[in-house]
């Protein structure tokens, strides 16, 4: 690739995007969400593009398209793609030049591909629409792709439609139909977000290979540093539409500039030391089997576990493995089919029904996605009084005397009292969530993945609130995530749940220390490290071990 | 078993189910009618034997449920009994009227569906310019008139002013295909533009509503002509909401008709069954009844059947 790298393919110069938006009850305005953006890529390489949400990743990468979201428009700059401007051009340039010198993969390639066509036949669209090759090249060449991407029956992966595969292999023949008419470009968009931690480095892997042997140049949006880190050649972080610092990897992981990109570095290092199991347990889970009616399999099989008071038990596994069912069975949506559960020394009724008013307070639930569980139409206020209202009596100035100081718990401050959820970030609403919760002065408080869908700074801080909290409140957390990073920064036991059943079990320190069990191991050997050549290193060892068996 | 194959099964199993309900309905419907059957046949003058007599000729004294079920088993076998008012056989009168209705509603439907769904998917992609509109607009209103008034203002011009197609659309066994198809060319007309708006917007909001999907983005994404994005990729998985109008529209075009029947004087079977409830012909309003059920019935059977066959996640379990 060394003899393509000295041309220039993509060269962006003072980008500017901008969209128009319409706040309800005020007159539409336009906001800018690129501004003054530059950036150069070389033929066959590699641009990591990282950045939080909001941060104008994707919209930068679409650019290279000359694609605008929705009602987003690029304004202003150039954007010269192997010398040509495409900004300005017309609709059919643009059709010629998408889909086949640059395409692009989406971050949920599930909803990306069209449900009612078999695989194949979107794999191979673009190449047969720009007359690029015969059906029978394209199929040929799209076969050979699944086979190089590691799709299981590559010759007839194709004939499938995109229901009937897993979301990893989906992800996969994604990058299959990017890179089908040899495009000159790819726009990787979060690939891996939507991914299991131990699938995400499959595919990972596979992209890379993929890039590697193609000689094809891409940019890589991601808001994980440590996965970018793994892919590209230069990174450029982003921040509010603007560019914050701009460098080959190694610059930007080893010796940040910026106070930014320092955080970013950094993220994920809370350091919490376990507490010791002592005391009666706050919960008991004793031998729990469940299943949903109409099915004929477990989704939980003998699952046992303590919780003592004032302490954090993490659930970690992967989608479908039981750790959500178990906090349906916990708070009775889900009545097991056998098994007990004891709470504060009573044994819990197996249905949400049958328990008392006190079973309910003292047991709170918060979610992975905070604005939908929270009512629009509602203010904070009313959102965080109703716990109070309903199970302290609370009226009038003494309830708004207790929002008060739950929002100052939760570092907000009482000028939020009379916004409505839509006007809070992210992270604001998941912290009212947590009000909320606290309102009901309870025990125990489940958290079902609250960190998942939010940017890993903001994370931080939602994690170090939860651990303060606990520490005023002395509120137990049965902390449900496949995130092993925030695993290791909050819990004081572990649960490691594999296809309904706990794998393994105990103290964070011992459930993480070596000899592990196989899933395990696979399970932490997965969490991408924030340093060049991780990924390599992990698919070598696993090589050697595998041949090793 | 295939699990569509369940499905389906369920549904045809379903609409059975439905049409004798929908008898019971019909003929519980008709026995509440005032008046009495012998009466009607026999008159005002009638003497009580002759009156009685004919009521046990006819089994009118038998109680309800047994009628219905001797009405039930002729039904299934073809027999509708005689009308009352002419003697004839029900039966052979509306398979006559029957194959005229489903002529007329066929040639409607050959048009308007086809039309529909084009008018809609030019409507998705010039939306909100004018092509939109102007197609908008104008279905919108020849849905809006009545079918009598839309009927006599084409009578007016195409078959009186430019006198292309005849004004009176009676059509005999008679006639030949084509000659038929001439005869009927204004009614068709008038149905096709009451029906077309409807489905031409129901496509629209279909196709709009699969246009927000991230797979759409991905097929502009590719470089495909926005007519062909529509095409190929949006309208597949728009089918089930547009069958489902298109049946409702096509059982209208064979039950709804009678306005326009009596308006081109069409042999169909609107204006049969208008006759003779004004006769009080009951065993024809009974046969009419349960025919009009079972094509609406099946109607959306077929419907329901398309959107499953449509529908690769039932087509291709995992």
């Amino acid at each position: 690739m060394a003899d393509r790298g000295a041309e220039t393919l993509l060269e962006i110069r003072d980008l500017k995007i901008e969209a128009t938006i319409y706040p309800p009850g005020e007159p539409a305005r336009d906001i800018t969400i690129v501004d003054g953006v530059s950036l150069t890529l070389q033929q066959g390489k590699v641009l990591g593009l990282i950045g939080e949400s909001g941060a104008g990743k994707s919209t930068i990468g679409l650019s290279a398209m000359s694609y605008g979201r929705g009602g987003v428009r690029l304004t202003g700059g150039t954007i010269r793609l192997s010398g040509q401007e495409i900004r300005t051009a017309s609709h059919a340039a643009l059709r010629a030049l998408r889909g086949h010198t640059v395409t692009y993969v989406a971050q949920s390639a599930a909803a990306a591909f069209n449900p009612a066509k078999r695989l194949m036949e979107q794999v191979i669209e673009t190449t047969l629409q720009h007359g690029l090759a015969s059906r029978a090249e394209a199929e040929a060449r799209a076969v050979g792709l699944f086979a190089e991407l590691g799709l299981p029956n590559p010759k007839t992966f194709g004939q499938r439609y995109p229901h009937q595969v897993s979301g990893g292999q989906l992800q996969r023949a994604m990058t299959a139909m990017a890179l089908c008419p040899k495009p000159d470009l790819v726009i990787f968009d979060e690939p891996t977000t939507a991914l299991d931690v131990t699938t995400q480095i499959d595919v990972l892997a596979a992209i890379k290979k993929a890039i590697r042997d193609t000689g094809v140049a891409a940019l890589y949006i991601t808001h994980d540093l440590a996965v970018v880190a793994q892919v590209s050649d230069d990174i450029m972080v982003l921040r509010n539409g603007k560019m914050v610092e701009y460098g080959p990897v190694a610059q930007i992981i080893e010796a940040p500039q910026q106070d930014y990109t320092r955080a970013l570095v950094s993220v994920r290092q809370i350091e919490h030391v376990e507490a010791k199991a002592e005391g009666e347990p706050v919960l008991s889970v004793d031998q729990v089997t469940a299943r949903y009616r109409g099915t004929h399999f477990d989704v939980l099989s003998k699952v046992t576990v303590d919780l003592r008071p004032g302490q954090t038990l993490a659930v970690v596994g992967e989608s479908g493995s039981g750790k959500s069912t178990l906090a349906r069975a916990i708070t009775g949506l889900l009545p097991p089919r056998s098994g007990s559960i004891r709470f504060c020394g009573r044994t819990l009724a197996p249905a949400l029904a049958q328990r008392t008013r006190d079973d309910l307070r003292e047991l709170q639930m918060i979610y992975q996605m905070a604005d939908v569980a929270m009512n629009p139409r509602h203010t904070v206020g009313t959102i965080i009084g109703r716990p109070l209202e309903f199970y302290f009596g609370l009226r009038g100035d003494e309830k708004r005397k207790k929002i008060q100081q739950l929002l100052d718990e939760i570092e907000m401050g009482s000028g939020f009292i009379d916004r409505y959820p839509a006007e809070l970030s992210g992270g604001q609403k998941q912290r009212v969530c947590i009000a909320r919760a606290l309102a009901a002065k309870p025990k125990l408080i489940i958290c079902d993945e609250v960190t998942s869908a939010l940017d890993p700074l903001v994370a931080d801080g939602i994690l170090k609130l939860l651990l303060n909290l606990q520490k005023i409140e002395g509120v137990a957390y049965l902390f449900i995530t496949h995130d092993l990073a925030t695993v290791k920064a909050i819990a004081d036991s572990i649960a490691v749940m594999y296809r309904g059943e706990v794998v393994r079990y105990g103290a964070k320190s011992d459930v993480l220390a070596p000899p592990f069990d196989d899933y395990t191991d696979l399970l932490l050997s997965s969490v991408p490290e924030m340093k060049i050549g991780w990924l390599e290193e992990v698919i070598t060892h696993r090589k050697m071990e595998s041949a090793g068996n | 078993m295939h699990p569509v194959v369940k499905l389906l099964a369920q549904r045809i199993a379903l609409g059975i189910l439905l049409l004798l309900a929908a008898s019971v309905l019909i003929f519980g419907g008709t026995q509440i009618l005032p008046g009495d059957v012998a009466q009607a046949i026999l008159g005002q003058q009638a003497t009580p034997v002759a009156l009685a007599n004919l009521r046990a000729q006819m089994g009118l004294n038998d109680p309800a449920y047994i009628r219905y079920f001797h009405w039930l088993f002729g039904a299934m076998h073809g027999d509708f009994g005689t009308s009352l008012a002419n003697g004839s056989d029900v039966a052979t009168d509306i398979a006559g009227r029957l194959a005229n209705t489903l002529f007329l509603a066929a040639t409607a439907a050959i048009i308007a569906v086809p039309t529909a769904i084009t008018l809609g998917l030019i409507s998705v992609r010039y939306q909100g310019r004018w092509p939109d509109k102007v197609i908008s607009a104008v279905t919108l209103a020849t849905v809006s008139v009545p079918e009598f008034l839309l009927g006599y203002i084409l009578m007016f011009f195409l078959a009186v002013e430019y006198p292309i197609a005849p004004s009176v659309s009676t059509i005999y066994d008679s006639m030949g295909f084509f000659e038929k198809l001439h005869a009927i060319v204004l009614p068709v007309m008038v149905l096709v533009l009451v029906v077309l708006g409807h489905m031409m917007r129901m496509t629209r909001a279909a196709i709009l509503n699969v246009m927000q999907s991230a797979y759409i983005e991905t097929a502009e994404l590719k470089g495909i002509r926005p007519f062909l994005v529509i095409f190929r990729h949006a309208f597949p998985n728009a089918v089930s909401p547009v069958v489902n109008v298109v049946m409702i529209n096509l059982a209208y075009l064979v039950v709804g008709v009678v306005v326009v029947e009596v308006v081109f004087v069409f042999p169909g079977m609107g204006q049969y069954l208008v006759d003779h409830v004004a006769k009080r012909d009951v065993p024809v309003v009974q046969a009419c009844g349960l025919v009009f059920a079972a094509v609406y019935i099946g109607l959306n059977m077929l419907a329901d059947v398309i959107s499953i066959l449509a529908n690769p996640r039932l087509r291709h379990p995992k």
